[in-house]
């Protein structure tokens, strides 16, 4: 399983577009959105959090296909499947791999990307904290849609249709993070619930992806 | 021996529910018209919100019948995966469009009495808020019954997704009350209350209520018996062709 993690990782990287083009949209994200609701520093401080948020959602989403599909149209996920090694390891190692070659260096960009839209120096912090926490679940929660819709053809749209709305409480919680974080509130509540969702999607998710890829694969 | 699971048999299924569908689609229909009529003209305007509080009757049902369609699909889905009935599949397959009807008509009427006594037709109040992602929960389940041809996997993968979507459709109707603060009043209907809502108005809205459950049951059972039908059709031509 570690291999099989290694594997996805030089694939990524390799392949170009493994860390560059989640990190790409990102900052391109973050620069339109001062053309669009102009360059007064006080909206977008205010706003800052959100849509960093928003777009590491979106970054997260449009490297989803990786994930399966590549494998699935060259058959090596049927090789995955029928290995000695559980399925629902394969699911967890790949989302892994996801959320270090794009979760990640979005945790890393985003005090910079945060510069650009005046994000208080307080705010910072905290939306680090909760991008290293509420981004894992992103990658696992899309590792499932991924599952769910490998077999198709087109499925891109349809994939951002079942997975966004299941990125609803992540984004509630971590953009709560960084707003108490920012008003000095209390946070830990917030961070354990944010945490308690990480870890619960990555318990359970495992065994519905899998489940979706042994019926995509039947 | 006479079991719930004989019904699971296409056939029966179509025998019992084509006897059984005139009187439940004839009772919603007397349950609506009494209702609606009663509602709308024979209770008296609130003192507060005037002739407004009229869509009461609409809006409660509605958002009632929205929740509780996607619950009868999490369970028809469940009783496809473990007992791999088909009219099971299709039953949730057939709740699905009229569960999204159900949620627009919900927040439709919601945003038309919102406009006169709120102000304002949207507001991203919790109640609303999770709604809203009802809805789009409901359109991604569609969506994805239609995206897929193989009826059996189409069936496995939205069961799939019911299931998942039905634990998120929770965590996110709480993660919104931490979000914001609520605007909508609280529950009109609760079975350990005293007194729910003034008689005048609860008796019309049982009634409707009753009339929009029965509604529910007559449409499933309709197109369930469709897409059995769509299902055979599909057979038929495809031993034709063997032929």
């Amino acid at each position: 399983m570690i291999a099989l993690f290694w594997r996805d990782m030089r694939l990524a990287m390799r392949a170009g577009g493994g860390f560059g083009l989640g990190l790409s949209f990102f900052l391109i994200l973050t620069v339109l959105v001062p053309f669009g609701v102009g360059p007064q520093s006080e909206i977008l401080s205010v706003i800052a959090p959100g849509i960093l948020w928003v777009g590491a959602l979106l970054a997260c989403l449009l490297s989803l296909d990786r994930i399966f599909a590549l494998d699935f149209e060259d058959g090596s996920l049927d090789l995955l499947a029928t290995a000695p090694i559980p399925l629902e390891g394969v699911v967890a190692m790949k989302a892994a791999a996801h959320w270090v070659t794009t979760g990640l260096p979005l945790v890393i960009a985003a005090p910079v990307l945060g510069v650009l839209l005046h994000l208080e120096g307080g705010a910072v912090r905290w939306l680090i904290l909760g991008l290293i926490i509420g981004t894992p679940a992103l990658s696992m929660i899309g590792a499932f849609g991924a599952g769910l819709t490998v077999g198709l053809k087109r499925g891109g749209l349809l994939m951002s249709l079942l997975v966004l709305p299941l990125y609803v409480p992540t984004l509630i919680f971590g953009a709560e993070v960084v707003k108490r974080g920012a008003l000095g509130m209390e946070v830990q509540g917030v961070i354990l619930i944010l945490s308690a969702i990480t870890l619960a999607v990555w318990a359970l998710l495992p065994f519905a992806a899998a489940a979706a890829l042994r019926i995509n694969l039947r | 021996m006479a079991s719930l699971w004989q019904y699971a048999n296409p056939q029966k299924f179509l025998a019992v529910s084509r006897a059984v569908l005139p009187f439940v689609a004839g009772g919603a229909a007397i349950c609506l018209v009494v209702g609606l009529v009663w509602g709308f003209f024979f209770t008296p305007d609130d003192y507060k919100q005037g002739s407004t509080v009229k869509i009461i009757y609409l809006h409660v049902p509605a958002a009632l019948m929205a929740i509780n369609a996607w619950l009868m699909m999490l369970v028809a889905s469940l009783i496809w995966l473990v007992r791999r009935h088909h009219v099971s599949a299709l039953a949730a397959k057939a709740a699905a469009p009229i569960g999204i009807t159900m949620t627009v008509i919900a927040l439709v009427t919601g945003a038309i009495w919102g406009e006169p006594m709120w102000g304002t037709y949207w507001a991203w109040d919790p109640r609303l808020t999770s709604f809203l992602i009802l809805f789009l929960f409901y359109l991604g389940y569609s969506a994805l019954w239609q995206a897929i041809e193989s009826p059996d996997a189409a069936a496995d993968l939205t069961s799939v997704l019911c299931m998942v979507g039905s634990v998120f459709a929770i965590l996110s109707r709480y993660a919104v009350n931490f979000w914001n603060q609520g605007l909508h009043q609280g529950a009109s209907l609760s079975l350990d209350k005293e007194e729910n809502v003034s008689d005048v108005f609860y008796l019309p809205l049982l009634v409707c209520i009753a009339g929009f459950i029965l509604l529910f049951v007559a449409l499933v059972l309709l197109r369930t018996q469709t897409e059995i039908r769509q299902r055979q059709l599909k057979a038929l031509e495809a031993r034709e062709r063997m032929a």
